[in-house]
């Protein structure tokens, strides 16, 4: 039990992209699906970030390394450097990039949504479904 | 020919600048001939890195000049090559077909963004086949994506090309994040994105659970983006509803461009004994790709739209090189990569002329178009010479490229498969048939407009000039099957490790 929750970094990235997942299947309106889409991107960004950080890792800036000198410790004279462990940035250079292809995507998406609704009317799909459907009907008809 | 390393950055660099040139011309004569002057260097710079690589080089390219496991490596051998010269010849084609044929479909004052789109989504193509940076392989697949998703949106004077590019938008997207999610595992595991760097590391960590969660997520995404049987509800509105220019070059490049990937992951990376010994990928392929193919052969009769036909047409030959692809030995690769090749130029083909139709007729509507070949005599023999090479009727590019598969099968042992192969092909008979009888031998409304003249030159010369390619290819098949046994034998070898992998930089 307590090992399941140690990763409870891994919890949240399944029930975030879940979350999203199941929106995007169960509901019909365009806009949630983005909203679906966009959390669902969320959760996968939460993974990279995660898989980055070190245990006791800091920030991935450079620090002076602190000097101990400390004369009471059996060591000599010389100064010890402490090191510093750093969590690794590349996940989350990454993670970056995927970020702005998410914003991008979903700007296009709400446009495509814009464009959608200009044309029928509706951003439900089962509206749009029965509108393309009686739109073909009538074509059937002048035949 | 000449050659110089740099071609391979090239290749890249040329079209992403030569689209926001296009947007800040916003002229649509000059734009197009910006398109064209650059799709033609590329073309020249692909057949040159193809003759290199098919010296039995293989290119390497560092970006920044950055050595490979730290930075972005570009690597080329056989499959890349021939698949980059493919993608940016079907682009010029098509480029040269489309100036006539969206002036129909497209408002003028958008040709410009067309164009740039055009360029853009030939930049993620190629940088997808050229990258050997497997997060790179993400980023230029979002890159075409995105602007494959605003091409097919332009053809809006149909509406529902919109709803077609949305769906596509989140389908697509799904996949693409499953590829990342898959991508993220594997360097989890390793600790590179380096694709060679991986392929190395692999084996000691083959049997962790990351690994084989990783392959799971990347195998999705790619069926998703391949339009594989389960989950191409994606795909035959795209083609149906798009541009048809654009319908022909999603047709010929995109999908093959994520046969690639599938190629270069599952045989380069993972290797082909991990992927098809150790986790059974073939179980899953073969018998998906086999319902797929014969399955959506049944779908395409039933089809009353041509550009639908062609859409489930082209479904099930994803099925078929599938198939090619999970028998894991050195014919079915082979075979699948001929099919790959010659399905591109046949494709695109059958979409031009499709387009051609549509262009003068404004329906493609197979009800609607009886006895066209008197108007359109051109036209409609290219789209019977193309049908029959989709058939495989001997003499075409088909036929080779059915050959190898069928005999691929059979060496494989699996003769059931060779069975449904061929049946399938027999359905193609059907629905490429149902099509020809009604341009050739039906009469009826359609030539009352005998007025309708034959689609212009400049759309009949890039439809011949991929026919006689076709034709050639099937006369004289050492060519394509060369450059696939090839490709194939280098992909299967265990790859040339980077020498100069340092240190775990995790």
């Amino acid at each position: 039990m307590v090992e399941w929750l140690a990763l409870y970094n891994d919890w949240a990235v399944i029930v975030i992209m879940m979350a999203g997942f199941y929106i995007m299947i169960a509901r019909y309106n365009l806009v949630k699906k983005i909203i679906g889409l966009s959390i669902f991107q969320t959760g996968i960004f939460y993974f990279y970030v995660g898989l980055g950080k070190v245990e006791n890792g800091t920030a991935p800036i450079f620090l002076e390394p602190k000097v101990i000198d400390d004369s009471t410790t059996n060591i000599a004279a010389g100064a010890v450097e402490q090191t510093i462990i750093y969590s690794n940035p590349l996940p989350h250079v990454l993670i970056l990039t995927a970020i702005v292809v998410g914003v991008a995507t979903m700007a296009l998406g709400l446009a495509l949504i814009v464009r959608i609704y200009e044309k029928y009317g509706s951003i439900e799909e089962d509206d749009i479904q029965a509108i393309d459907n009686k739109f073909i009907c009538q074509l059937d008809d002048k035949k | 020919m000449l050659f110089n390393n740099h071609f391979s950055v090239l290749l890249i660099v040329l079209p992403l600048m030569a689209a926001p040139i296009c947007v800040i011309l916003r002229n649509p004569k000059a734009s197009w001939l910006v398109a064209l002057i650059s799709n033609l260097i590329i073309v020249l710079l692909s057949l040159s890195l193809l003759s290199h690589v098919l010296n039995g080089n293989v290119v390497r390219y560092e970006l920044g000049g950055w050595a490979a496991p730290t930075g972005i490596e570009y690597y080329i051998d056989g499959i890349n090559a021939v698949l980059i010269s493919i993608v940016s010849i079907i682009s010029l084609v098509t480029l040269i077909y489309s100036k006539q044929s969206i002036r129909k479909e497209i408002a003028t004052p958008r040709h410009y963004l067309f164009y740039a789109g055009w360029l853009l989504c030939l930049t993620g193509l190629l940088g997808i086949l050229i990258t050997g940076d497997a997060f790179n392989v993400f980023v230029f697949l979002e890159i075409s994506s995105l602007s494959m998703y605003m091409l097919i949106a332009l053809g809006s004077e149909r509406r529902q090309a919109l709803v077609a590019s949305f769906r596509y938008l989140i389908l697509g997207s799904i996949g693409a994040s499953f590829i990342l999610l898959g991508i993220g595992f594997l360097y989890a595991a390793t600790g590179t994105l380096n694709m060679s760097d991986i392929a190395e590391r692999l084996p000691l960590v083959n049997n962790s659970r990351t690994v084989i969660v990783g392959f799971s997520f990347i195998t999705i995404g790619l069926f998703i983006k391949t339009a594989m049987f389960p989950v191409f509800s994606w795909l035959p509105n795209a083609y149906q509803f798009a541009p048809s220019a654009v319908s022909a070059f999603l047709a010929g490049t995109a999908t093959k461009v994520s046969l690639y990937i599938f190629l270069r992951f599952f045989y380069h990376i993972f290797g082909t004994d991990y992927s098809f010994g150790n986790l059974l990928l073939g179980d899953v392929l073969l018998p998906l790709a086999v319902i797929g193919f014969f399955v959506m052969s049944v779908v395409a009769i039933f089809q009353t739209d041509i550009r639908r036909v062609l859409a489930y047409s082209s479904i099930a030959q994803i099925g078929y090189i599938f198939a090619a692809i999970s028998m894991a030995t050195e014919q079915g690769l082979t075979a699948g990569i001929i099919h790959i090749i010659n399905h591109a130029f046949i494709k695109t083909a059958l979409f031009i002329s499709v387009g051609c139709i549509l262009y003068r007729y404004g329906t493609a509507n197979i009800n609607q178009l009886n006895g066209i070949i008197k108007t359109m005599p051109w036209t409609c023999a290219a789209f019977i010479v193309a049908g029959f090479s989709l058939i495989g009727v001997p003499l075409t590019a088909g036929f080779v490229s059915k050959w190898y598969l069928v005999s691929a099968a059979i060496d494989s042992g699996w003769w059931l498969i060779a069975v449904m192969i061929l049946t399938s092909s027999l359905m193609a008979i059907i629905y490429i048939g149902r099509i020809v009888e009604v341009f050739c031998f039906k009469t009826g409304d359609a030539t009352n407009s005998l007025k309708v003249k034959e689609a212009p030159f400049s759309m009949l010369l890039p439809l011949w000039f991929l026919i006689i390619v076709s034709v050639y290819t099937g006369i004289n098949g050492d060519v394509v099957v060369d450059m696939a046994k090839f490709s194939a034998t280098q992909l299967l070898d265990s790859l040339p490790s980077l020498s100069n992998s340092i240190g775990n930089p995790l």
